[in-house]
């Protein structure tokens, strides 16, 4: 854990292109290593029994870089932005690795989630904490227009549904001239109960990004949704949609109702990712339809599927390095697309389990027969 | 006994295919009724139109006061009708003890609240579910009792269809359909699992089990009465000894082997 936080702190630190490759291909060898001797499992293993110390630790180690980049923006806004991607993923996660619903809009529930924050910070004075949750239940709603074709179209017609979504959403949203059109539209910073999250906080001489106040609103956001998905697949609901994405035959032969922890997923996916989308928007003080494409709609998709389907550590860690590698290699930055697809292919050839592979579910931490 | 399923006239049109020509039968509580017939006879297809895989094309299936031809599978198997498939339906990456309990989702709580927040409620339903499977298992396999947390899929075959067997009692169903459990296993094996399974039944008075199978020396041994099918329809019907002599089932089925 401590070197993985160090590992952290020295990439977001790094400069010039040579020392984050260096850095890179560092740590791949060093993973390549702990695969080959397979502690690999061994991590994934001893992550699941201690699943209290293990938390408190990532906690801390997220907490300790925000403190090294105390005065940095561009750091900070990278961590936070980690943290809200990690909400989406552990969305699609929830429909995706165990219910078997494949969305190819997460983009797209995420602008809902976005432009809600947009359009009620500026016509309205709701409260802000109001206005998050509004955006999670209009991105579960929309969702929920959508529910009815997947349902009734099997496999790979149900992911059709949701590019043509997605295609759709960015369309709308580009000729929508009370959205901004092409534009976009400004967005008011956040504030909690007198809490103003766009306010720098100052002691003394010492003077802290106002984007620490994100990061550490999206830590709790992102620990509150870990906690949930995880005690979501502790549980027979957590069966129900394994059996589900497994053999709906025979769910139905036993009594599993396939639509309704379908839709459970796909509503409980959507709501997360629009919360997140919320709370970004805010963030950035600014929403286009630029970032709602269908290409990132698929790097969520492939975030997931390289983490490890199901597997909450394994998506939280590829979260953290597909999203800060381009940032910080300018020139993967146009091939990113191409090198995720790649990356996914092989992963899907030589690990279809991703690269932390799920383990068998245990329904009680530190439980043994 | 009373009666506890009758079929009457049930018919299952595949197209032009009749894989069901007017079935009629009954079968009593605690009863074991054996199906037999050539391959491609309807047995598979009258099970999956009981437990609703398959609508019926007509005909009623008169279960307990409920009309099964007429019923989602899902409430089916509520009404407490329990099955095995031909081709092993497990979910190989699940662990053995998800597996079970998937065949007791009548029995557990699936409430977001109960899952999620009541989560001492939740352990104390997980512990009791866990000492029944255990026991469960136990009767058929001490070794496979040893390793219900893990993959079902790292099981050799014979375990699999254990696992299924259990997976279909382990609700106390009142009625078991077993379509050809004893597949690819030897003799030995077989007369074991059927022991085992009747072991289990001792403690559920009232269980029905409908059991297709090949093997006509476990057909003898543990059914009461037999039907035998042919091209979707009933051609005999008796103890297996009387039916084992009839001589258009030798000429259809029995002459065959
Ligand atoms: N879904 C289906 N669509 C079309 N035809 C089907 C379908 N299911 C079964 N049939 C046909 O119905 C007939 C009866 O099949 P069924 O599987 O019930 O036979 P069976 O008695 O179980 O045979 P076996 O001993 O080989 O298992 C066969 O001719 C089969 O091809
Ligand atoms: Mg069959």
């Amino acid at each position: 854990m401590a070197g993985v936080t160090v590992f952290a702190v020295l990439f977001l630190h790094a400069e010039s292109q040579e020392e984050v490759m260096g850095l890179t291909l560092g740590a791949a060898a060093a993973l390549l290593l702990l695969a080959r001797f397979g502690w690999n499992a061994l991590a994934a293993v001893s992550f699941a029994g201690h699943s209290r110390t293990g938390q408190a630790a990532v906690l801390i180690g997220v907490l300790i870089i925000a403190a090294v980049f105390y005065d940095q923006h561009f750091p900070l806004l990278m961590l936070a932005s980690v943290l809200l991607y990690i909400v989406v993923c552990l969305g699609l996660n929830l429909q995706f690795g165990y219910a078997g619903v494949l969305n190819f809009a997460g983009a797209a529930f995420f602008g809902v989630g976005c432009y809600t924050a947009a359009v009620l910070t500026s016509h309205t004075s709701l409260p802000h904490l109001a206005v998050v949750l509004i955006g999670g239940l209009m991105a579960a709603g929309i969702g929920s227009l959508l529910i009815l074709p997947v349902l009734r179209t099997h496999g790979h017609y149900a992911a059709l549904v949701t590019i043509a979504f997605s295609i759709l959403f960015r369309v709308f949203l580009e000729v929508n001239d009370t959205l901004g059109g092409p534009q976009g539209m400004k967005v008011q910073g956040m504030e909690i109960l007198g809490w103003k999250l766009n306010d720098s906080l100052a002691f003394g001489e010492i003077e802290i990004s106002f984007y620490a106040n994100y990061v550490v609103l999206a830590l709790v956001m992102a620990a509150v949704a870990f906690m949930l998905v995880r005690r979501l697949e502790r549980s027979w609901i957590g069966l129900n949609l394994d059996a589900v994405r497994l053999d709906e035959t025979a769910c139905a032969a036993f009594g599993i109702d396939v639509a309704r922890w379908k839709i459970t997923a796909f509503t409980l996916g959507n709501f997360l990712t629009g919360l997140a989308g919320s709370v970004y928007a805010m963030m950035t003080g600014f929403v286009a339809p630029n970032s709602f494409t269908f290409g990132d709609s698929l790097i969520l998709v492939s975030i997931v599927i390289l983490g490890g389907l199901g597997n909450p550590w394994g998506l939280s860690v590829a979260a953290a390095i597909v999203l800060m590698l381009p940032e910080k290699l300018q020139f993967i930055q146009e091939y990113r697309l191409l090198l995720y697809a790649a990356l996914v292919i092989l992963i899907l050839l030589f690990r279809p389990g991703g690269l932390m592979p799920r383990q068998v579910r245990s329904y009680l931490p530190g439980w043994k027969p | 006994m009373s009666t506890l399923l009758t079929c009457d006239s049930l018919s299952m049109r595949f197209g032009g295919l009749v894989a069901l020509n007017q079935l009629s039968l009954a079968v009593s509580a605690g009863e074991i009724l054996g199906l037999i017939g050539p391959n491609g006879s309807g047995k598979t297809t009258f099970f999956n139109v009981i437990t609703g895989i398959y609508q019926a094309s007509e005909g009623r299936v008169d279960y307990l006061g409920h009309d099964l031809a007429r019923m989602r599978a899902q409430d089916i198997y509520r009404a407490g009708v329990t099955r095995t498939f031909q081709r092993s339906r497990l979910c190989l990456p699940l662990s053995i003890f998800d597996n079970l309990m998937i065949g007791n989702h009548r029995r557990l709580n699936h409430s977001l609240w109960f899952n999620l927040v009541r989560r001492s409620a939740f352990r104390a339903q997980f512990e009791e579910q866990y000492a029944q499977a255990l026991a469960l298992v136990r009767t058929f396999s001490q070794s496979l009792a040893e390793r219900l947390f893990e993959a079902a899929g790292s099981v050799n075959m014979i375990d699999r269809r254990r696992i299924e067997i259990c997976r279909a009692l382990i609700s106390q169903p009142t009625l078991l359909l077993l379509d050809e459990p004893s597949a690819g296993m030897t003799h030995e094996e077989t007369r074991e699992l059927m022991d085992d399974i009747l072991i289990v039944r001792e403690h559920m008075p009232g269980l029905a089990i409908i059991i297709i199978e090949h093997e006509m020396n476990v057909i003898e041994r543990i059914t009461e009465r037999c039907i035998v099918l042919n091209y979707g329809q009933k051609i005999c019907e008796g103890p297996y000894a009387q039916v084992a002599a009839d001589r258009q089932v030798q000429e259809a089925y029995l002459g065959t082997e």
